[in-house]
């Protein structure tokens, strides 16, 4: 990393940080238990349009162990990076393939995170009893991406003179 | 917006719903029926056995084809009578006046807590 990058890449682990901390002091539910609104995934969005998925990937290992230690626990990590990791995963891929806006990706982002870390409850608790909470989540992800999605177009659309890369 | 978002955000909700379908019919299956009367607990059947269950002398529930009916109550304003049958978890009929509470359980207690913030 250059040195320039570097401090980039500080200013918006800070941002992301901030984000998870804003979204713990004003929890965004919708009326759905576990639901968030994943404003730091707003973060990793830009990053992945403006930079590319190696960094993104960096920022968003980086934030979840950061603010696992600072506001969660050991087990909300390990929730955080399944959900995280597997959402970087979808928006990275669906991102190269290029019939997707900005919009679209953070959906399927949204989406895949709540699945991810259903599958990985699933898992710790050993039981299918959770699955019928599947569907449920899948709208929230949708939503939540959507909202998240159309932010990241209009930061995207304002910030065009930004070149990280 | 593109169209292949609209195509993606379409097939997401398709998804949900075939799953939300297919969850519902699952948890049809199997569960049990536990009638309370006055709080304390009468009495707790399975739904998969067909039987007639008289409560007290002033209700008479029936199970049958995995789902319980209230048949007969002494009550004057039947409410539970002409609730439709229950079966899923969670469902239940309450007679105010005799405080009789039938509910559906699952058989096996969820076992989710507070772990995930």
């Amino acid at each position: 990393m250059k040195i320039n990058k570097v401090a980039v890449f500080g200013v918006f682990t800070a941002l992301a940080l901030i984000f998870s901390y804003i979204e713990l002091l004003i929890p965004f539910e919708f009326g759905i238990p576990g639901a968030k609104l994943g404003l730091a995934n707003l973060v990793i969005i830009l990053v992945l349009y403006k930079t590319d998925w190696k960094e993104a990937l960096l920022l968003s290992v980086v934030r979840i162990i950061l603010s696992g230690f600072i506001f969660g626990s050991l087990s909300g990590i390990l929730y955080s990076l399944s959900g995280g990791l597997i959402s970087l995963a979808v928006m990275a891929l669906l991102k190269r393939t290029d019939k997707f806006s900005v919009i679209g990706v953070s959906m399927a982002g949204g989406v895949s995170h709540n699945m991810g870390q259903l599958f990985v409850a699933m898992l710790a608790v050993n039981t299918y009893a959770v699955s019928y909470y599947l569907p449920v989540l899948i709208i929230a992800g949708l939503i939540t991406g959507t909202l998240i999605g159309i932010a990241a177009r209009e930061i995207l659309k304002r910030t065009t003179a930004l070149m990280l890369r | 917006m593109r169209k292949n978002d609209w195509i993606l955000a379409g097939c997401i909700l398709l998804a949900a719903a075939a799953l939300m379908v297919f969850c519902l019919q699952r948890s049809r299956q199997g569960g049990t029926v536990v009638v309370s009367v006055n709080g304390e607990i009468y009495g707790s059947y399975s739904l998969s056995d067909d039987r007639t269950v008289q409560i007290n002398n002033s209700n008479r529930l029936i199970i049958e084809n995995k789902t319980a009916k209230m048949e007969w109550a002494d009550c004057p304003d039947q409410v539970c009578v002409r609730h439709r049958e229950i079966s899923r978890d969670g469902e239940s009929i309450i007679c105010l006046p005799n405080q009789v509470v039938v509910t559906v359980q699952s058989e096996e207690s969820p076992e989710l807590d507070g772990i995930a913030q």
